[in-house]
């Protein structure tokens, strides 16, 4: 680009090119850049749209009961979806966060009926919810197995082994009585307080620590981080366990949020939409690229999306249909972007 | 940490004669290939030497030994002046050597600053604390003042930038970070004129701060640019160790051109033998 080769070779000592400058004279780099940089910008533009539509066509749209619903649907979403940011910013997925949300109160629930006490109870179910994690991280990066691959086995193991021990009988919620079910579940507000605190933690851990830097450079360029010292392997395993740790938490706010636990629970919904959200918010599945701001938003659409078409009296499944064509619509548009960015820089 | 330490040993001209780096009799073989029989080899402070040979001569085979990947069968390393042993980059990092490979240093998503930072952030609260953004970008720029390498944006993804560019930030990193011997490999390859420039006034700014070089390069032209002395590696073994200025791109050419012949001569008279062997 003739742009780039001329101010390379600009070698005066000319006031060092602050950002700021940068940003204000328009070059073409500085438009590519904001095009790559915020691919959420799509997404806001869908999700806004969405609303609009959906307020016009139903008044209950915004009433605080249906925004309550639509939190309450959001929240877990968006919290494994930020999880699946980190996966996929190191070029790995996590299919088994799903099974982990749904798993640990399972968790919970058997060490609470065997006596121990609540609180520590659920301790162990995030204990053990995180192990899931290492395990996944472990088998990614030890054994070399695609993390596709490992988490589709973790899915499928808990998920039986949930059926099995749960004798397939639904459950009572341990714990949703009093301040403790308030705070923990059950208060209007709580998923999605939760929710965003999970989330904002992981975005900053992610943008503003040296960890988050090693996590994008691991995934970036392994070779370079490798080289660099940093231990891609351990970085790898961390995030792994961070996303488990999320849902297993998410997963017990929930369960005493509705109160009862359904071992036949599984499905499309928990187990595939975090990474539907982070796709169409913009996160490239190629790694080193990645926004929490996106999926966020993406979680919100895809509520959106679910309550809308239910309130204006679509049949419940045609929100799956809409997901699959998003997805497509997304990918195809991330792609494009992609290469069309590649193209301007030679 | 010191973050903005440049080499501290003050400039020394061309004419100071330290050695920084020698390799004595250095030998290697991989099973039945012999790649390397005995290479000598010297490293002056602040020189810039260009090794010269045929693929499968052994310039790549000398070179990842001089930086640690490989272990030589036989032979001696020293580092000004003491004798080293290295059994990894690492061993190698630690005697200020460094090897600068364009897509291997740097991590394309990542800004300029973060590259130059790479594992050597920045942080408040240590090891899993918050980047201050602030300081390294301010470091950066100073850093990159010093040593003449003009970037558009330190906030710029690597990816945006052109290959000159990336190869400066790349040798800025590992200059910044104290190596004192750098191994370049192809540093000007794929490079537009107004590229090259820019590398080949980066690398003179480095030997005159008192870096030393190692290049390979396949392109005389580019060796003759950016040279103080070239070695010529033929079959295993340093053949020919001149100034730049004592030679030429042509004297070069003919005798690379004659090695050829002469093995060509080698090989047809062998395989003349075997065919009349065979009739």
């Amino acid at each position: 680009m003739a742009q780039a080769a001329v101010s390379t070779s600009d070698r005066l000592p000319s006031p060092p090119a602050s950002p700021l400058a940068a940003r204000r004279g328009a070059s073409p780099l500085s438009l590519l850049k904001l095009a790559v940089q915020r691919r959420e910008a799509t997404v806001i533009i869908v999700t806004i749209g969405a609303v609009i539509y959906f307020s016009l066509r139903a008044s209950s749209f915004y009433s605080v009961a249906n925004v309550i619903v639509m939190v309450q649907y959001i929240a877990p979403i968006m919290v494994i979806g930020a999880g699946e940011v980190l996966m996929l910013v190191l070029a790995e997925i996590d299919l088994s966060a799903g099974q982990v949300y749904l798993t640990s109160p399972w968790f919970t629930y058997w060490f609470w009926s065997a006596g121990v006490p609540l609180g520590l109870a659920i301790a162990i179910a995030l204990v053990l919810s995180s192990a899931i994690g290492l395990i996944n991280g472990l088998f990614t990066v030890r054994l070399g197995v695609p993390s596709l691959i490992v988490t589709l086995g973790t899915l499928y193991a808990f998920f039986g082994l949930v059926l099995v021990k749960s004798n397939y009988t639904q459950e009572q919620t341990p714990g949703t009585t009093g301040n403790f079910g308030k705070i923990f579940g059950i208060g209007s507000w709580s998923t999605i307080l939760w929710g965003l605190l999970l989330t904002a933690v992981i975005w900053v851990l992610l943008k503003r620590t040296r960890f988050g830097l090693h996590t994008t450079a691991s995934g970036g360029n392994p070779l370079a981080a490798a080289e660099a010292g940093i231990p891609v392997a351990r970085v790898k395993v961390w995030c792994f366990i961070i996303i488990a740790f999320a849902a297993g938490f998410m997963g017990i706010l929930d369960a005493i949020r509705i109160g009862s636990m359904n071992p036949g629970n599984s499905g499309l919904d928990i187990v595939l939409s975090p990474i539907v959200a982070a796709v169409i918010g913009g996160t490239a599945l190629t790694g080193g690229r990645a926004t929490v701001l996106g999926t966020v938003i993406g979680a919100i659409f895809l509520g959106i999306l679910e309550d809308g078409l239910n309130i204006i009296g679509v049949q419940a499944s045609w929100f799956y249909f809409f997901e699959g064509v998003i997805i497509l619509i997304a990918m195809a548009a991330n792609v494009q972007l992609g290469q069309l960015a590649a193209k301007l820089r030679r | 940490m010191s973050t903005t330490a440049l080499p501290s040993t003050p400039p020394v001209g061309p004419a100071a004669t330290e050695v920084i780096l020698r390799a004595e009799n250095i030998h290697k073989r991989f099973g039945a290939v012999v790649a390397l029989r005995g290479v000598d080899l010297e490293l002056h402070r602040g020189e810039v030497l260009g090794l010269v040979g045929d693929n499968g001569a052994g310039k790549s085979t000398l070179v990842k030994i001089l930086c640690g990947f490989l272990r030589p069968d036989a032979g001696r390393i020293f580092v000004e002046g003491r004798e080293v042993s290295f059994h990894s980059v690492k061993d190698a990092r630690a005697h200020g050597i460094e090897t600068v490979y364009q897509d291997l240093a740097l991590v394309p998503q990542l800004t300029v600053y973060e590259n130059l930072f790479l594992n050597r952030e920045i942080t408040w609260l240590g090891r899993l604390g918050f980047l201050a953004r602030r300081h390294m970008r301010a470091l950066a720029r100073q850093y990159l003042e010093d040593i003449k390498v003009n970037v558009p944006d330190l906030e710029a993804e690597v990816e945006m930038l052109s290959g000159g560019q990336r190869q400066a930030i790349a040798v800025a990193r590992a200059t910044r970070l104290n190596a004192k011997i750098l191994l370049l490999d192809e540093p000007l390859a794929a490079m537009g004129a107004k590229e090259s420039a820019l590398i080949m006034e980066l690398v003179r700014d480095l030997s005159a701060r008192g870096v030393s070089m190692i290049v390979i390069d396949h392109n005389y032209a580019h060796l003759f640019a950016l040279c103080d002395r070239l070695n010529v590696i033929q079959q295993g073994k340093v053949t020919v160790d001149t100034k730049v200025a004592d030679t030429s791109v042509e004297e070069l050419t003919e005798l690379m051109v004659s090695a050829f012949r002469r093995q060509l001569q080698a090989g047809q008279e062998a395989l003349g033998e075997i065919s009349v062997d065979g009739s």
